[in-house]
């Protein structure tokens, strides 16, 4: 009996305890944003594998789920003759949640796994600790230019994810499914709010976008540091971060749009 | 470490499209592009029932959009709604006997005010109310006339 307590408690301190580390960390890479300020090629190398590469996937993701909302979309207006509002309900559901939520999924599955095994087997190899008899500070050297990349690229690959999501809905709507090209963005421009809907789904992407990286880089940082290790710290960042995006994503719209 | 020119435009390349992306998302998806409400001036107009008219419906005349609904609020004393729009500054020329009516675009669209210029040579000025309106028709309301109609002609 008293063995299952003594389990909880441990459960408890254990989880406690990362989430110090995880504040710690997190507070520590901020500070070293100075230093990726005075040396920007460490963070443009890093823009380069954690947004330029994902660009691909992100991109033809967005344009495929444009395409598949035109065709649903489709169907279902019809049955009330509304195929005009084919280019708002688009343009709404893209840009207020999948551009953000579905860009972020991707995002840590795509640049955060990658993100956290390449910290973990830097940490297994003990590089980071090689760094560390160097008098180097691995957190400045390594994670932020990657803690900066990864906020960054986040709210610039949600755009992309977005617009291209429009063009694709374009494509098929007006281009297979014959909607009118005018009431198409007519209808879009009319019921698209620029504060509403534009500036909340950034908003949104920014959160998404430190949350993911956070729990990348510290899965990573944080991993044991055997392979066993390192392969369990990369699944617990997709899990994590899954997790994190979908929860927060209902917060932030319950605050956002709670009230209409 | 070597640096490959190649990374540089890639991430460049990146960043601008990301930029651009935004770019498209304010000005062809939102309505960011089609005005700025700067040198907008208000009217009101007291409706008995503002039916399903919201904040940001359109205000038309003849069909071309002039602004928007601001705020609907009901007055406390006499229980009408007071709606208040907000006009583009180009169209400041509205006599002020216009008359003020909200319709429903098509069967179920979103209601909206429509305007009626007046032939007075006074004109609407800023926080100006508009006297003769219209209210919305309220459909559960028309099909009821329609209902109570029918059964006054069955007992004749």
């Amino acid at each position: 009996m008293t063995n299952i307590f003594a389990q909880l408690g441990a459960k408890t301190r254990k989880t406690f305890a990362k989430l110090g580390r995880g504040t710690f960390f997190l507070g520590f890479t901020l500070l070293g944003f100075l230093d990726v300020v005075l040396r920007p090629r460490l963070f443009s190398k890093q823009m380069f594998s954690v947004g330029v590469l994902s660009f691909l996937i992100i991109s033809i993701s967005g344009l495929f789920v444009g395409m598949v909302l035109a065709l649903q979309g489709y169907y279902t207006l019809s049955d009330f003759g509304a195929e005009e509002a084919l280019g708002q309900m688009i343009a709404t559901s893209l840009v207020r949640e999948l551009g953000p939520v579905v860009t972020a999924l991707l995002f840590a599955g795509r640049a955060g796994s990658a993100l956290t095994a390449e910290i973990g087997l830097m940490k297994a190899t003990e590089q980071l600790s090689g760094m560390e008899m160097m008098a180097i500070d691995p957190l400045k050297r390594i994670i932020s230019p990657r803690f900066l990349a990864g906020w960054v690229s986040m709210p610039l690959l949600a755009a992309i994810f977005s617009s291209v999501g429009v063009l694709g809905g374009h494509l098929v709507g007006v281009g297979m499914l014959g909607v009118d090209d005018g009431a198409y963005w007519a209808q879009m421009q009319a019921n698209i709010d620029f504060q509403d809907d534009i500036i909340n789904g950034i908003i949104k992407s920014i959160v998404f976008g430190f949350v993911v990286t956070w729990i990348a880089l510290f899965e990573g940082y944080d991993a044991v540091p055997t392979s066993e290790g390192v392969s369990r710290a990369t699944t617990r960042t997709v899990v994590s971060s899954a997790f994190s995006i979908l929860g927060l994503d209902f917060i932030l719209t319950a605050l956002m749009f709670g009230d209409i | 470490m070597q640096y490959s020119t190649t990374q540089d435009t890639l991430v460049g390349l990146f960043v601008a499209s990301g930029i651009a992306a935004l770019f498209f998302m304010s000005m062809k998806i939102s309505n960011l592009g089609e005005f700025s409400e700067k040198n907008n001036y208000t009217i009101s107009a007291d409706f008995a029932n503002s039916g399903g008219l919201k904040v940001k419906s359109p205000v038309v005349v003849g069909g071309v959009r002039i602004g928007r609904v601001t705020a609907i609020t009901l007055n406390p004393k006499n229980f009408r709604s007071v709606v208040k729009m907000s006009i583009e500054p180009q169209y400041n020329n509205l006599p002020d006997d216009t008359t003020a009516s909200i319709f429903t675009a098509g069967l179920l669209g979103e209601q909206y005010i429509s305007l009626s210029p007046g032939g007075s040579d006074d004109l609407l000025k800023n926080n100006s109310k508009i006297e003769i309106t219209q209210s919305a028709v309220v459909l559960e309301e028309l099909i009821g006339q329609f209902l109570f109609k029918d059964k006054d002609a069955e007992k004749k």
